[in-house]
Order: structure tokens, then C-alpha cells, then sequence
């Protein structure tokens, strides 16, 4: 669409302007040293120099903790034991500071809460109600493979608006109809000629992309077969040290498991809806007793299976993981979703010795 | 501390050339700085990646429970006390193992470092006392006393207490070390501030269990939080709940926990979790005179029944 320059001294007054039709989130520095995302207070600034957020802005759109539904069990009430929906007010809401990598996550994990047959309303309407504005990475870490992941320091997918640190000023690049809402509600206006994408803005894009130093390859993914794959003598070693917590999905962008709970209080109660994750083993745990991904080598496994093959297969839109590095820092244990890639990637079952019966 | 390497490679490498044990679990280098992954060796040829050096954290008595091998492991000196505890508690036996015993100077904490460096790091080394840290065009040393993890700057226990052989020279332990200044602090507040401290050092928690998965001690087929039937915790983030997991979990640790800080270490937001189980040390200390793992033959207070047990807390 158009890009806007926006002066880094009008910056903040603008966000107060957003304030008014929006509910404002962005990156807050807690007093434990890292970011999350914070509804902003009146007056209070989003952290832009944050590198990026302990966890992903998943949760702005599928909360941790979630009540669908609340309910009486109190025989005296005339709706007992009927289910009413929550109410959840969708108010507008915007988040500032996204990175290119969390903003492209979503539109992963929209392929499993919108498909023809469900239309999962809770995810989708937060989604809706929401305007991400996104800022480019110009200083990548050192643990960012998004550029061999599908994105990259400056990918625009699923933003509303880029913004670009360009030091004195914000270029804004407005890349959807909620963006130039959001920048008009702002009062951000001054049209750049000059910075089109094609000069200043395109060299730091690509210089931004020259600083990605980790990277992993996909190219085989497809092809190698899946019961092979499954099948393959490296799970063990890669299982292993993991124990089980389950903090690479948690703090992972693009996982989207979630488990259904009534939490009753004597005579009233919520059906909630919760994270939960492949790692742990009640996730696969049946009634009968019975539970399918009864080790942890099987749990591990799912979670590399399911973001780096059978996602792959299935939607043909790439794998399931941006490249943010959070599961690559945050495991207690070491283990690194590039090295697995590699693996998987470059698995050669030919090379497989079957034993002689 | 480094140098005992070479000393666990020789011993690992013999162990299973000669078919004493089937595995060897220890540490090999991870694709981080200051990262180590727990590993295993099969044969001989795979210790070739074990490494030692002060990223080691990672408590391995947590690798052991109900594992039916014969098994070498390179245990530090809170290692060797979960050993104990674990044999104790029969997760496994003593016919099992050939503890390679490790005396230890001391962990490092990635996270302190990460905060006094300042920008990304690249790479980090040792030199006998110093950490030597190094980012884009910078470079910075720091006594590694300084940046110890928390539970290592006041243990007392650094040698094993329990071994088969030892790769390295035993270390003179530290004496004066006042264990309890923060309990002590907590302790002192009136319940509304305590119930405030609390309920603030756990806003942040996640409720992903690294902390508990990362115990050597937490080994329940099924965790009191995770259970169904019935439910004795709601599973959300409602305070209450993320609180009784917590103080529960911690009571669950009462006099068995070594100050390991694994638990600490893994808790993907820096919770100090330790707190909580530091408190219940300090109570079996104080009143039964016990310290966990540090003997085979010695039941710990909580399993058994004694006639002079203190008993003036029952008003
Ligand atoms: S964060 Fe690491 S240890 Fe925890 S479940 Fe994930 S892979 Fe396993
Ligand atoms: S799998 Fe890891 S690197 Fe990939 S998106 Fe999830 S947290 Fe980020
Ligand atoms: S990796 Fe696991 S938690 Fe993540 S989306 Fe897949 S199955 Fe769910
Ligand atoms: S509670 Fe923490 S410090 Fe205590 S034994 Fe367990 S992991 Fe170690
Ligand atoms: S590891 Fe940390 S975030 Fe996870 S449950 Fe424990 S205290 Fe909470």
C-alpha cells in the first residue's frame, strides 16, 4: 500500500492516540530481566529494543487459560446444567512490536483453527479483533533461522503494518486495510516518497537478512518416507536427555494444542480451555487406561513429527516452526530443532541395515 | 574442573570396553554456549563426545529412575547425594551403578552471565577461575565466583558421597556459608507480606513443570496436578492452583531435597522455585539434624518414626 514515516519524538503520542479505540499490547520488560506482552496502561511505552518476547504472542489470541462456557449445578436455578458461553466482549486490539517470525506463526496456526469443516470461534474472533503491528528485525540473534523457515527479519505476512527502526524515525510500511485503520486512528499520515521499498528500505532489508547466521534444511522433508522416518534409530538418542516439560511448545508460536477442563466451584463452574502439549504424557492418555505415546522417545518424536513432517505433508506450506529459536534457548536440556531438522532432512533410508531375521 | 575429562573419558571408555556397564550417562557439548546435553555412551568409541566443564547443571540422577542397565555415571556432588536418595528409594540399585565421582567447584549461571554480559554471546570459556565470555568485537572475564549459580555459591557438599572411582582430586569444602540468609528473610515477614512475596514470585509461572521434570526427586507415575480422577488442582492459571502446585511439590521434596538447583535452572522464566524447598532443608535441619543423600545407611526423618522426634509444633 503506502509507506509512512513515522518521527520517533510523535511516536509515543501517537500510541496514546491508539489508546482510545484500541486495546494497545506490547513488549514489557518484567522485573525478572525478559519481555512479554503487557496491555499497555495509559502512558506506558512498549519496550522496542526488546530483541524478542520470553514467549510468543500466541497467547493475545489463544490465551493459556480460556473459559468457554460457565454453568450452575444448583437445581433451584432455572438454567442448571446448561452450558452458556462466556461472553468475551472482543474488544479492537493491537499489538506493537511483533516480529516477523511470531506475526508469520499465526498464519501457521490459523490452518488449524480455520479449516473448511471447523471454524474454531474463540481463536477466530480474537484474530479478528486484532491489528498486528509488526517491527523488522534489523539485529537478528544468533538463534534466528527464520529465513530458512519461510520468513525472515523483514517478512510481512499476516502484519498489518512493518514498522522499520530507521534510527530518527519509523518507516511504516501499511500493508492491509486494519493497518492504514490503525495508523489514521494513530494520526500517523506523513506519506514518504523517497523511502520506498526499492532504496534505503531494501538495503536493510537485505543487510538485516546477511546477519541471519543458523539456518536449517527442508528440502528432503517431503520425500523421505514417513513410517521410515518414524521408524529411524535416532530417537533414542535425540529423547534421551528431554524431559518431557514441555516449554519448547508452550513457548513456541506456532503450537497449538490445547485440552478442555470443567473447573467446578462448589455449586457453579467454567468449561476451560487449556495449553497442554504433545511432551506430556496425559496429552495422549485414554480413558480405558490405555496411552498410545506411552514413552517419552514417543513424545519426543510426535513434536518433531508433527512440526517437521506430517504438517508438511499435510498442508504443503511449509514446516511448522518460524525459525524464532524460543524451543532452542528455553530447553532446560539442549535440544535444538536445527539439529533434529538435519537429521530428518538428510535421513537416508537406504542407508537403514534391517536386521537378518 | 575441566581437566578431570580426560580422567572420565579413560574410565568411561574402560568401563565399556570391558563390559562392566551397558551405558555410561554424562555430558556432551550442546549447540549453545554454556550448554551441555546429558548424553549416553554405548561403546567405548561414543565417549569420545563426553565433556566437563562448568555448564554441567543438569542434575543425571534424574536419568537413572527405574532404568534396568548396568550403569556408569558421572555424578558431582549433588549428584551423588539424589544417587543416595535414589537408591534409598529404590529407583535403583547400587549393583547397578559405577559412580564416576566428580568433585565439583561449581556450576555457572547462564542466565547471571547472559545479564552482566549484556548483548548476545558467542562463546564461552573457562581458565581455572575465570569465565571468559565473548560476544561480537567484545570480550569479558569473570571471577567464576561471582557468577555461580545460586545453590552452588553456598553448597557444602561438593565432593560426591558416594563413588566407585574418582576423576578428579577432591576439593577442600566451603566452611562459613550461611545457607538460610533468604529463608530467614521470608520467614521473618508477617503472612500478608509472605502471601505477597509468594504470590508475586510466582505470576510469571507457566505451569510447564520443568521445574518438577528437571527433579531427580519427582518421579511419581502420575504427579498429584496431573491426575483426573479425582482432580486436586484445576489446571488453568488461576493463582490458587499455580500456587498449590508449587507449595505441594515443594512438600513432596521435604527432607529429600539436595539443593541440586536443576529445578532452578530449568524454569524457562527464572523462577526461584528453590526458596520453597530450601525452607523444608532448613526445617529437617533444625529439627531432625538431617541432610538428604548423604548416607546409605541412615533412613531419611520423614520415613521413620522416632520417639524423641520433636513434637512441639502440636499445640
Ligand atoms: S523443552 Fe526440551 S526438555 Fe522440555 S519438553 Fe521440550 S525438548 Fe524436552
Ligand atoms: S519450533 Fe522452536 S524455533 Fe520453531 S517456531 Fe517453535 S519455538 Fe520457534
Ligand atoms: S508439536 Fe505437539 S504441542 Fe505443538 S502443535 Fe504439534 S502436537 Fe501440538
Ligand atoms: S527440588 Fe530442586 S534443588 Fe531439590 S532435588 Fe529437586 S531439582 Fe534439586
Ligand atoms: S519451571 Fe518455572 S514456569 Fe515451569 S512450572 Fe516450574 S516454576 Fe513454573
Amino acid at each position: 500500500m503506502k509507506i509512512i514515516k513515522i518521527d520517533k519524538k510523535t511516536w509515543a503520542d501517537g500510541l496514546e492516540r491508539l489508546k482510545n479505540q484500541y486495546r494497545v499490547y506490547g513488549p514489557v520488560k518484567e522485573d525478572q530481566g525478559f519481555h512479554t506482552y503487557q496491555p499497555l496502561q495509559d502512558g506506558q511505552q512498549p519496550d522496542l529494543n526488546c530483541l524478542n518476547t520470553r514467549l510468543s504472542p500466541k497467547a493475545i489470541v489463544h490465551p493459556q487459560s480460556h473459559p468457554m462456557f460457565e454453568y450452575s449445578l444448583d437445581e433451584k436455578q432455572a438454567d442448571h446444567h446448561i452450558m452458556k458461553p462466556v461472553e468475551a466482549g472482543e474488544i479492537s486490539r493491537a499489538v506493537v512490536g511483533v516480529r516477523p517470525c511470531d506475526a508469520k506463526a499465526f498464519q501457521l496456526v490459523k490452518l488449524n483453527f480455520d479449516t473448511p469443516e471447523y471454524k474454531d470461534p474463540y481463536w477466530l474472533n480474537a484474530y479478528a479483533a486484532t491489528t498486528f503491528v509488526g517491527l523488522a528485525c534489523n539485529d537478528p540473534c544468533s538463534t534466528c533461522f527464520c529465513t530458512t523457515s519461510g520468513c525472515g527479519p523483514f517478512h510481512e505476512e499476516e502484519l498489518d503494518i512493518l514498522l522499520i527502526d530507521m534510527g530518527e524515525e519509523y518507516a511504516a510500511n501499511i500493508l492491509t486495510e486494519k493497518g492504514a485503520h490503525l495508523a489514521g486512528a494513530a494520526g500517523w499520515n506523513a506519506v514518504e516518497e523517497e523511502m520506498g521499498m526499492d532504496g534505503r528500505l531494501a538495503d536493510q532489508k537485505q543487510a538485516a537478512e546477511a546477519k541471519i547466521r543458523s539456518f536449517v534444511k527442508t528440502d528432503r522433508l517431503r520425500e523421505v518416507e514417513t513410517t521410515a522416518l518414524y521408524e529411524a534409530p535416532f530417537w533414542e538418542e535425540i529423547a534421551f536427555s528431554c524431559i518431557n516439560c514441555g516449554t519448547c511448545t508452550y513457548a513456541c508460536p506456532t503450537c497449538w494444542c490445547f485440552d478442555i477442563q470443567d473447573e467446578t466451584h462448589g455449586q457453579s463452574g467454567k468449561r476451560m480451555r487449556n495449553w497442554d502439549s504433545c511432551m506430556y504424557p496425559l496429552f495422549t492418555l485414554h480413558g480405558s487406561g490405555h496411552n498410545p505415546r506411552s514413552t517419552k522417545i514417543h513424545r519426543v518424536r510426535q513434536r518433531f513429527m508433527h512440526k517437521l513432517k506430517y504438517f508438511v505433508d499435510k498442508y504443503d506450506a511449509g514446516i511448522q516452526c518460524v525459525g524464532c529459536g524460543r524451543c532452542v534457548r528455553l530447553c532446560p536440556v539442549n535440544i535444538d530443532i536445527r539439529k533434529v531438522c538435519g537429521l530428518m532432512n538428510s535421513y537416508d533410508t537406504s542407508a537403514c541395515v534391517c536386521p537378518t531375521p | 574442573m575441566s581437566e578431570c575429562i580426560d580422567r572420565i573419558k579413560e574410565i568411561s571408555e574402560r568401563l565399556l570396553a570391558d563390559g562392566k556397564v551397558d551405558m555410561v550417562i554424562g555430558f556432551r557439548k550442546g549447540t549453545l554456549p554454556m550448554m551441555n546435553e546429558p548424553c549416553f555412551a554405548r561403546r567405548a568409541a561414543d565417549t569420545v563426545h563426553l565433556v566437563w566443564d562448568s555448564n554441567c547443571g543438569i542434575n543425571l540422577a534424574n536419568y537413572l529412575t527405574d532404568r534396568k542397565e548396568k550403569i556408569g555415571i558421572i555424578a558431582k556432588g549433588c549428584d551423588s547425594r539424589n544417587i543416595v536418595t535414589h537408591i534409598i528409594e529404590n529407583k535403583i540399585k547400587r549393583e547397578q551403578l559405577y559412580i564416576i565421582g566428580i568433585p565439583c567447584r561449581g556450576m555457572v549461571d547462564k542466565r547471571r552471565i547472559a545479564d552482566r554480559f549484556g548483548g548476545e554471546i558467542e562463546d564461552v570459556f573457562e581458565e581455572t577461575d575465570t569465565v571468559i565470555v565473548k560476544g561480537e568485537g567484545t570480550e569479558k572475564r569473570f571471577p567464576k565466583t561471582d557468577v555461580l549459580q545460586e545453590n552452588c555459591r553456598i553448597c557444602i557438599h561438593r565432593n560426591p558421597v558416594i563413588y566407585d572411582e574418582l576423576a578428579g582430586d577432591l576439593v577442600e569444602e566451603q566452611a562459613d556459608v550461611d545457607r538460610y540468609e533468604d529463608i530467614r528473610k521470608i520467614e521473618s515477614m508477617p503472612p500478608s507480606e509472605k502471601k505477597d512475596f509468594f504470590s508475586n514470585l510466582l505470576s510469571t509461572c507457566i505451569r510447564c513443570y520443568a521445574c518438577r521434570n528437571a527433579c531427580p526427586l519427582c518421579y511419581c507415575p502420575t504427579c498429584f496436578v496431573d491426575e483426573s480422577r479425582p482432580q486436586w488442582v484445576g489446571k488453568g492459571q488461576d493463582p490458587v492452583d499455580v500456587e498449590t502446585f508449587h507449595f505441594l511439590k515443594a512438600y513432596h521434596c521435604a527432607g529429600r531435597c539436595t539443593d541440586c538447583g536443576a529445578c532452578e535452572r530449568a524454569c524457562p522464566v527464572g523462577i526461584k522455585v528453590r526458596l520453597f524447598t530450601k525452607k523444608l532443608e532448613k526445617d529437617c535441619l533444625e529439627l531432625f539434624n538431617w541432610e538428604a543423600g548423604l548416607s546409605l545407611d541412615d533412613r531419611p526423618p520423614l520415613d521413620v518414626y522416632r520417639p524423641d522426634d520433636p513434637d512441639n509444633f502440636i499445640k
